[in-house]
């Protein structure tokens, strides 16, 4: 930086230097310049950014931002609104998602979601895994299955506490385990992408620590997204953050950066919160 | 949208402001320290000296009343950005500042020695008080510009310095002469140029205050942009 | 008016003590006890109507249930009949008996034992107690004995208590000869439909009741929950979608008349099937019901949370798979109640099945689904028709038998219901 920068010149300029540097083929995910609309409102507007597999990224940013819309972009659950139409590309290793080639029950398989409020399906803890492989048909064997179903639930740190009790009902879990349980079923599928949209918010402190640490031994063998609204997780967790406003893109940088030093007059009001 | 750049928690702001206060009572107690001292040292006022002396424990007081603040403000508010800049320069600011004040309580104990009743008046001493004038606006300056987080200001304190080091120099070269052409006065004057060195460290430290004063405001380190001016 | 008050002023602390305050308190405990008070009579007046009825069914028709039986002396061995032995063990049994004269043997012997009047004390089908003795023991055709034979049913009424003196009178006589005796009337259960009472039996109506419900489930419950499925999951949001939810909505209030006319004009009259059998039956009835299963299967598909349908789709389930392996499912138990609720309707129905012809008498119980039949509900209305006397507590005796049905009827589909209960 050669020019000085005093707060009073912190304009609200969009951030061009947010706009990824390589090419979509580079990234495991890539959105360039995607609007999102329901009916005629427009829900996201321009966004382009880039998901990597060795950084976890975070999107923050207030209530009816857009954040949540535009997760769900990235594995196509927008489909199920009759009403929401997404424009722009969006790729998944080069290819783009909404090509008519691009078999949409295989992207979700590929790009896995966690919800905010843990959902086990009303079967037993081993059926639950299990039941992702099953469909897609990637296990052969019973002893296949066995194993999946393991190191599913070793991976999302549940193994140690239900390898006893396998045939007992996800929903009788407490809801920590419920939310392992539920990251477990998406690593089930061996997916690329993870999605999680605000994981923790329906859990207590160290329910939350435990899926943090998760995350944290995840990165690396997926490529994970997180949307928060609890602007420290966002901190703790992620290595890349992007701060959503009003459906735009505001800024996209490194998490230390985004907290420390943030470029957009709007980024830093949201964070020391001055919002509002 | 943000509306007028306060915190949604009032008692947030309150937290910050209060900082501020501390922070400049404290930098007015220290520049009415070096003032004083130098007063003292002019007149040969030992009354003046001992109050300065006592009142350095105000100084140490408001820095312990500082740094609780600001560890409380890390713990319950969580700051970010540049509430986190401020609150950590105004933590490192502090303990500046209380050293300021150790040195112009250094001054103030030097006086009686700078006075005997064999040696009478020493010209050299009214150099000083010029040399400690410009410390004491650098002083006041840089405390301006942390309060109003103005990193202009805070560069031109520190270009500053390079001038109150050449007047150092020029008082360490008088200061030395003197003492060899008056040997009598040779302890007293090492006395004064003591003084000198004080004034010239407190010089130091604005400078310090107004590398801490540029991160806050900008969220960047000094010494990086004057490798890079250095390199331009 | 007094000036305007600032909202955030203080205002006079609420006392909560006042005389005001505890007649409130009052007041609205003498409410909830009003409304207690109501609540249970409520429950205790249609109690008392239940056990009403069920006291004057179970009162009328527990008679219904037994059967009086005369001892009959009949002898073979001075008087033997001409039939042929080895036809015995086969099915021209009971036509060679017939042909050997039976009935008149055993009129006759009524005759001989208890005077001019003896034929009215035998039921008139009474010869076929003793030709079913004969074709259990063929040694009898060669003896003298007492056989059993179901009374008359002027005897019946006499042996209950009521009917004519002169019968009554007969009745004691009998019971000192120890010739008389009441038991329990299997072959009500086990026969069909009779101009006689005393030899009437259920099980025509029955077993046609059990075909009819057959074929209305087996239509009725595929269509209407895989319609509840589409219209949820898969039908687009617009103007005929709601037509046809309005249409659904009003067929489930229609009368269950015009079904029947439904029924006589498209499946009797267009598609010419058999008149009066119980796939015709079914066919109406279960067009009867599917609204109330189409409408009952949507609220459960609703009511099913969106997290599961997300869940599911997120590890990527295709449509198909989201609804039959995870939406059904939790929806089952709501559809269940569903159908149980259109079934029992079906079952009690009578004025459409009345319109199709299955009102006519029939003898011999259905043997499928294309044999002429009668159903429970409209075999008691016949009954109930009757003049003579012993039809009364046929009727309530037949309506036991109803009301037994739908009890296991819904037992069974409460159980599976309850089976398939799974907490999300």
């Amino acid at each position: 930086m050669t020019s000085v920068m005093t707060q009073t010149d912190l304009a609200e300029t969009a951030d061009t230097s947010a706009v990824p540097a390589q090419p979509a083929e580079h990234s495991k995910m890539a959105a360039r310049g995607v609007n999102v609309f329901y009916g005629e409102k427009q829900a996201i507007r321009d966004v382009s950014i880039d998901v990597d597999m060795e950084n976890v990224t975070a999107f923050i940013g207030p209530s009816g931002c857009g954040k949540s819309t535009f997760l769900r972009t990235l594995n196509r659950m927008n489909d199920t609104v009759a009403s929401a139409r997404v424009e722009g590309e969006i790729t998944l290793d080069g290819e783009n998602i909404y090509d008519k080639s691009m078999d949409v029950v295989q992207l979700r398989a590929r790009v896995g979601m966690v919800f905010q409020k843990p959902n086990p399906f009303p079967k037993s803890i081993y059926e639950n895994v299990a039941y992702g492989p099953r469909i897609h048909g990637l296990a052969r064997a019973k002893g296949d299955m066995d194993q999946i179903v393991e190191r599913s639930l070793r991976r999302a740190g549940l193994w140690e506490e239900v390898k006893d009790r396998l045939a007992d009902s996800g929903t009788a879990l407490s809801g920590g385990q419920q939310q392992r349980l539920c990251i477990a079923r998406a690593i089930a599928v061996d997916p690329e992408v993870i999605l999680m949209d605000e994981p923790c918010s329906a859990l207590d402190p160290i329910a939350t620590a435990k899926i943090e640490e998760l995350i944290h031994e995840l990165r690396g063998r997926y490529a994970i997204v997180i949307v928060t609204h609890n602007m420290q997780q966002a901190a703790r967790v992620s290595q890349r953050t992007a701060f959503f406003h009003l459906g735009t893109l505001v800024e996209y940088g490194e998490t230390d950066q985004i907290f420390t030093a943030p470029r957009q007059e709007r980024t830093k009001d949201y964070i020391t919160g001055r919002y509002g | 949208m943000a509306t007028g750049h306060e915190h949604t928690v009032k008692a947030f702001d309150e937290d910050i402001k209060h900082l501020r206060a501390l922070i400049s009572q404290m930098g007015g107690l220290a520049e009415e320290a070096i003032t004083d001292a130098m007063t003292a040292l002019q007149r040969n006022d030992t009354a003046l000296a001992k109050e300065v002396r006592a009142k350095d424990k105000a100084i140490d007081a408001i820095e312990s009343e500082v740094e609780k603040l600001a560890v409380r403000v890390i713990a319950l508010r969580a700051p970010m950005a540049d509430d986190l800049r401020e609150v950590v320069a105004a933590l490192k600011i502090a303990a500046v500042i209380e050293r300021i004040g150790d040195y112009a309580k250094n001054i103030a104990k030097r006086v009686p020695m700078v006075h005997t009743p064999d040696t009478g008046r020493i010209e050299a001493i009214s150099l000083l008080p010029a040399m400690a004038q410009m410390a004491g606006d650098m002083v006041h300056d840089v405390l301006d510009a942390f309060a109003s987080r103005d990193a202009e200001a805070a560069i031109r304190v520190s270009e500053r310095d390079n001038r109150l080091d050449d007047f150092y120099d020029s008082i360490f070269r008088t200061l030395v002469t003197y003492m060899v052409e008056n040997p009598r006065t040779v302890s007293e004057v090492a006395h004064l140029l003591f003084v000198a060195k004080n004034i010239e460290r407190i010089g130091d430290h604005a400078t310090n205050v107004a590398e801490m004063v540029y991160f806050a405001a900008t969220g960047q380190y000094l010494a990086d942009r004057d490798t890079d001016t250095a390199e331009n | 008016m007094s000036e305007l008050v600032s909202p955030l002023s203080d205002r006079a602390p609420t006392d909560w003590k006042t005389d005001a305050m505890q007649r409130r308190i009052r007041k609205r405990y003498r409410a909830e006890r009003r409304f207690r008070l109501i609540g249970m009579s409520a429950v205790v007046i249609s109690a008392a109507f239940l056990f009403f009825l069920l006291a004057t069914m179970i009162g009328n028709g527990a008679a219904g249930f037994m059967r009086t039986e005369v001892s009959l002396p009949i002898d073979f061995k001075s008087a033997p009949l001409e039939v042929d032995r080895g036809q015995l063990g086969t099915r021209g049994a009971d036509l060679a008996l017939a042909g050997a004269g039976l009935e008149n043997r055993v009129q006759t012997a009524a005759t001989a034992a208890f005077g001019e009047k003896g034929e009215e004390l035998i039921a008139e089908n009474a010869w076929t107690a003793v030709r079913d003795a004969i074709k259990e023991d063929p040694n009898l055709l060669s003896q003298s004995a007492h056989i059993w034979v179901p009374a008359s049913s002027e005897l019946d009424a006499a042996a209950d208590g009521g009917g004519e003196p002169e019968f009554r009178t007969i009745v004691q006589q009998l019971r000192e000869r120890g010739a008389l005796q009441s038991g329990f009337n299997a072959a009500f259960l086990s026969r069909a439909d009779s101009t006689d009472p005393t030899s009437v039996g259920i099980w025509g109506a029955l077993k046609g009741s059990m075909l009819t419900m057959l074929v209305t489930l087996l239509i009725a419950f595929p269509i209407g929950v895989l319609s509840a499925v589409y219209l949820e999951e898969y039908a687009p949001k617009n103007r005929w979608t709601d037509l046809i939810e309005v249409s659904i909505n009003n067929l489930a209030a229609v009368p269950s008349i015009i079904f029947g006319l439904l029924g006589l004009a498209v499946f009797l009259g267009t598609l010419g099937l058999p008149r009066s059998a119980p796939i015709v039956g079914g066919l109406t009835l279960a067009l009867m019901i599917m609204p109330v299963i189409v409408i009952a299967g949507r609220n459960a598909i609703k009511a099913v949370p969106p997290s599961i349908r997300d869940a599911a789709l997120g590890i990527g389930a295709s449509r198909i798979q989201v609804v039959f392996h995870h939406v059904i499912p939790l929806a089952l138990p709501g559809i269940l109640t569903g159908t149980i609720i259109g079934m029992a309707r079906a079952l009690g129905e009578t004025a459409p099945l009345l319109l199709i012809g299955m009102r006519a008498f029939i003898v011999t119980p259905p043997g499928g689904v294309f044999d002429p039949a009668t159903v429970l509900p409209v075999q008691i209305f016949l009954w109930s028709d009757e003049v003579s006397r012993g039809f009364i507590e046929k009727t309530s005796a037949a309506i036991i038998v109803l009301l037994a049905f739908l009890l296991a009827m819904n037992a069974l589909a409460i159980y599976l219901r309850n089976k398939f209960e799974t907490r999300w």
